[in-house]
């Protein structure tokens, strides 16, 4: 077993771990604190596949701000939240039955099908060529139009956001 | 600037004005409705500059302006938008612009604009008039402007720009885009009125009964786009070889062809969205919206853009036929569906006492007639009733809301409580309302087909001699009749409403509409009149060659039959003749002396004018066949067993099961101490309680659960029956 | 040298665990943090077959990667609203449990 290999096991059992763990916590900030430790395991995973660049986004975006985010908001309505509520729904056994059978499924066929079992070696020098994926973001040739859109639904999002949570006056009450 | 760049221009102003007005202007009515018709006068001007350069362009028809871009990818082939300008669209849109245009500038007038805001106006609900101070101090009562005049604004505007697209468009993709853009806009609009219960019915039976049919066009578009692999007009209609291979391979249902099965599936669509019998009950009931919608609706955009729709895939519902040979299924069925709807609504209107009801129905026999005619292959008489139909009719909606305005402003002189739109009410308008007289007047000439001077004259016969030269008699009397009841309704329509005395005090005060609504009313009626000119008949005796049969070597070039030369015959030409007249006579003779708001065809024709009245119970029917054993489905077999009995029985089960646990332990510990078992039971019950109470609310959860189920099973039978393959 | 099915089993597992939690977890918020649990997963899958794809063709390729970029993008949007609205409706209603938000309920 190459170092590689140990590395990639530790991350995804840390990052499934702490998944089980966002889903089975009952305190609302401690989800929010394994949200981040397994988003942080997702970053290395990305890492060991070569994509730096994303790792880096995914800590600075996942874990830097949309973490941080949740936590806002698990602290702006904990007084609801803390005590008193079980943070599962009573029948939580069903989904998870079904969770199961589902990962079960889904691992056999994976697991079974030939072309998934391809060794992904280390690839040549300059893997993520990151020039040409900025160039392909605002080439006409290339990416430009989605990347427009997501910049606007960005734009809009924020803008709603910002609306949506913004108490009105008149709406006060 | 060059043609194809101009057509991508088309539709943009009013979804501009859409936009602006939704985000920015909805405060303000005036600058919401100049941004809307100058958006609707930009669209014009394009269309009008592009229809004058496709005219003047030889053979259209082969090398139409077309251009495309690549939208979405699809793997290896990408979806494509664009734009296509041929024949047939270059008049389509000369109509649309127009009547869009038109209907813009009658809608400042009929939401009153200028007019105070009533004391008493509630969005949601037509205005009811506001009290004003005359000159001489007095109270009136005056119309109000409506509440929600931007929002109706934007509405129409996103409905112009839904239409343009359509008519614009080089794909049925996009088509479909604007089909359903179209659909959700008249949601809005039927249901403008959104606080009244009537309203708000019509806006979901109309969306609901024209989704049927639009399922079963994405079927349509779906087969066609998996056996082409294109969806483009040039490269499945203008291609000979793929309408052969369509035409030449069986689908696997009834033994159909492809071409068959996908035209016939593309033609239901149509039957939704022009309101053909079985799906025509949308219609009638649109008339909750405001006047201007319903013209919107029934004349200018979507009920013409099913029959567009048809006219466009002709070649594919025709592949495999020859002029004069047997008709292919798919024309068959829109022969027999056409001029059946085209009788049967025509039967309705004439028991039908709502002026907008009459017009409602008497546009789906008219919708009827084109179907019919394409039916039995007169594709460019098709085309050319649609052109003047849309003029005519649209001349006769935005008429008739002059006509209940006129009438409300009577009911807010005298206080009466009457039905403005009730004919019956009416009569003596004539004096009134000259303006709207004699254009109302002209559009119902046009539409019962009055001889020589109107359009509707000349779009009828052809589609009449269409169907007599094509050999279809069944279909040749059946639109006679039909043509024989329009021109009958039409004159009691006429003659209930201007002629005679009035019937009403209200009737007696009504008012001449202002000018921004009679103008269009004006310039609508000239092409009531002169779009006939456009197609008359080369070999009709007398006036055949005085002026050359433009549309249909225009429009006719979009097929690739040889031209067939045949005679005129008389037969077509004398019957359009005795029909229009001979029912525009019996009309005005049954209804002129008519004194007591009660129809005189009540008493002679007895049960038969109930069950017209009523339009044959259809919807009765409907609501027995379909809506009710669907409410039974949704309420008592998925909510009451599959909810309540399974899914929540399950859970309760469990929990139950925990009670009787809990409680059996403690009575057995606290036996000896206490002997409280009816504290207890009571206790248990009082949980079990509050428990089932908290099981009744937020869903969402587990319907997700169950789906997620669904897919599991799923995944489970596929595993263990299919294997891994 | 791991093989592509690892990863596609550890984007399984937290496909899973993300589902299982969207559907038993009560307060909105948690609702929310599990369907990033979910779209992280859809992530290692594109990142791992981005790698794959690159691989096979030798050099580096741009799709996948914009479509990592635009997951980013959504999940971020997704994330501002969502929370808006839970905050906006516990400001409102006091709660963000999902089972008492039942005012569309029919």
């Amino acid at each position: 077993m190459s170092g590689l290999q140990v590395v990639f096991l530790i991350a995804a059992a840390v990052t499934i771990f702490s998944g089980v763990m966002v889903v089975a916590s009952r305190k609302m900030m401690h989800s929010a604190l394994w949200l981040i430790l397994s988003l942080m395991g997702v970053a290395v995973l990305f890492g060991s596949l070569q994509a730096g660049f994303f790792a880096i986004v995914q800590i600075l975006v996942y874990i830097g701000a949309i973490s941080i985010l949740i936590i806002f908001t698990v602290m702006l309505t904990r007084r609801m939240m803390d005590e008193g509520h079980p943070g599962l729904i009573k029948g939580w056994w069903l989904p998870a039955l079904m969770g199961v059978i589902l990962f079960g499924l889904l691992a056999v066929f994976i697991s079974t099908w030939d072309n998934f079992q391809v060794m992904l070696n280390e690839l040549p020098a300059n893997p993520e060529n990151l020039a040409g994926f900025g160039a392909a973001l605002v080439d006409p040739a290339g990416y430009v139009i989605p990347f427009e859109v997501a910049s606007v639904l960005l734009l809009a999002a924020l803008v709603g956001a910002i609306y949506i949570a913004v108490e009105g006056k008149e709406k006060a009450g | 600037m060059i043609s194809e760049t101009l057509v991508w221009l088309i539709p943009l102003p009013p979804l501009l004005a859409f936009f602006l007005i939704v985000v920015f202007t909805n405060r303000n009515k005036a600058l919401s409705h100049w941004l809307a018709l100058i958006a609707a006068g930009l669209s014009w001007a394009i269309s009008m500059v592009i229809f004058g350069r496709a005219v003047r362009t030889e053979g259209l028809a082969e090398h139409p302006f077309a251009h495309a871009i690549d939208w979405l990818p699809t793997g290896t082939t990408s979806l494509k938008i664009g734009i296509q300008i041929d024949p047939l669209s270059a008049v389509v849109l000369f109509f649309v612009a127009i009547t869009v245009l038109m209907i813009f500038i009658y809608s400042t007038g009929y939401h009153n604009y200028g007019q105070p805001a009533g004391q008493h106006d509630r969005k949601g609900l037509p205005p009811e008039g506001a009290e004003v101070k005359d000159a001489k101090g007095k109270l009136v009562k005056v119309p109000s402007i409506e509440p929600m005049y931007s929002r109706f604004f934007a509405l129409i505007s996103l409905f112009a720009f839904a239409m343009f697209l359509l008519v614009v468009t080089d794909n049925l993709l996009t088509l479909y885009v604007g089909w359903e853009i179209m659909g959700l806009c008249s949601y809005l609009l039927i249901g403008f009125w959104y606080a009244k219960e009537s309203a708000r019915k019509a806006m979901i039976k109309a969306f609901l009964t024209t989704r049927v049919g639009d399922v079963f066009m994405l079927l349509g578009l779906a087969a066609l786009y998996a056996l082409t692999g294109t969806l483009n007009y040039q490269e499945i209609l203008g291609n000979p070889a793929v309408l052969e291979q369509l035409a030449g391979t069986l689908s696997p249902v009834f033994s159909l062809s492809w071409a068959a099965l996908i035209g016939l599936l593309i033609f239901i669509g149509t039957v939704g969205k022009s309101a053909q019998f079985p799906l025509h009950i949308w219609l009638p009931d649109a008339m909750e919206g405001p006047t201007p919608v319903s013209a919107m609706i029934h004349a200018a955009t979507m009920v013409s853009a099913g029959v567009y729709l048809v006219i466009r895939f002709f070649p594919l519902l025709s592949a495999g036929w020859e002029p004069g040979g047997t008709l292919t299924t798919p024309m068959l069925v829109m022969g027999i569906i056409g001029s059946f709807t085209a009788i049967f609504a025509a039967t309705i209107a004439v028991a039908q006492n709502d002026i907008k009801r009459v017009l409602a129905f008497s546009t789906i026999s008219q919708l009827g007639y084109m179907i019919a005619a394409l039916g039995v292959g007169a594709y460019a008489a098709a085309a050319f009733h649609l052109v003047t139909h849309a003029f005519f009719k649209a001349l006769l909606f935005l008429g008739s809301g002059s006509i209940i305005h006129g009438m409300e402003h009577g009911i807010f002189h005298t206080g009466e409580h009457i039905d403005p739109q009730n004919m019956l009410n009416m009569g003596g308008l004539r004096k009134k309302m000259p303006i709207t007289f004699w254009t109302f007047l002209i559009g119902g000439l046009a539409l019962s087909g009055f001889p020589l001077i109107t359009a509707g004259f000349w779009s009828k016969d052809e589609i009449l001699s269409g169907a007599f030269k094509g050999g279809q008699m069944g279909v040749f009397i059946t639109l006679a009749l039909a043509a024989l009841l329009t021109a009958f309704y039409t004159a009691r329509q006429i003659t209930l409403t201007f002629l005679g005395k009035p019937r009403s005090k209200a009737a007696e005060h009504a008012q001449e509409s202002k000018w921004t609504m009679t103008a269009p009313l004006a310039i609508l009626s000239v092409f009531a009149i002169g779009a006939g000119w456009a197609g008359i008949p080369a070999d009709f005796p007398g006036l055949g060659g005085l002026l050359p049969n433009w549309f249909e070597e225009f429009v006719g070039s979009m097929l690739h039959f040889e031209h067939v030369e045949s005679v005129h015959s008389l037969v077509p030409l004398i019957t359009s003749l005795v029909v229009a007249l001979g029912g525009l006579a019996l009309g005005w003779v049954v209804y002129k002396g008519l004194q007591k708001p009660v129809d005189p065809l009540e008493k002679s024709l007895g049960g038969l004018h109930t069950v017209l009245k009523n339009k044959y119970y259809i919807d009765e029917f409907y609501q027995a066949a379909f809506i009710r054993p669907a409410l039974w489905l949704a309420d008592v077999f998925t909510y009451k067993f599959l909810d309540q009995t399974i899914i929540d029985g399950v859970l309760h089960g469990i929990a139950r099961f925990g009670v009787w646990l809990g409680n059996g332990l403690r009575n057995i510990i606290d036996l000896p101490v206490v002997n409280g078992a009816g504290d207890n039971a009571a206790r248990g019950t009082r949980g079990l309680g509050l428990y089932l109470r908290s099981r009744q609310s937020g869903r969402i959860q587990q319907y997700m659960v169950i789906a997620i189920s669904l897919l599991v099973l799923a995944g489970l039978v596929i595993y263990f029956t299919v294997g891994l393959g | 040298m791991i093989p592509l099915s690892w990863y596609l089993i550890a984007a399984a597992a937290l496909f899973c665990i993300g589902l299982v939690g969207v559907l038993s977890r009560k307060s909105a918020v948690s609702i929310l943090m599990c369907v990033e649990l979910m779209l992280n997963a859809v992530n290692i899958n594109l990142v791992a077959f981005w790698h794959y794809h690159s691989q096979l063709q030798g050099v580096s390729q741009v799709a996948p990667q914009v479509f990592v970029a635009i997951v980013f993008i959504v999940a971020a949007a997704e994330v501002a609203i969502g929370l808006a609205l839970i905050i906006s409706a516990y400001r409102r209603r006091e709660t963000s449990v999902v089972d008492e938000m039942t005012l569309l309920k029919g």
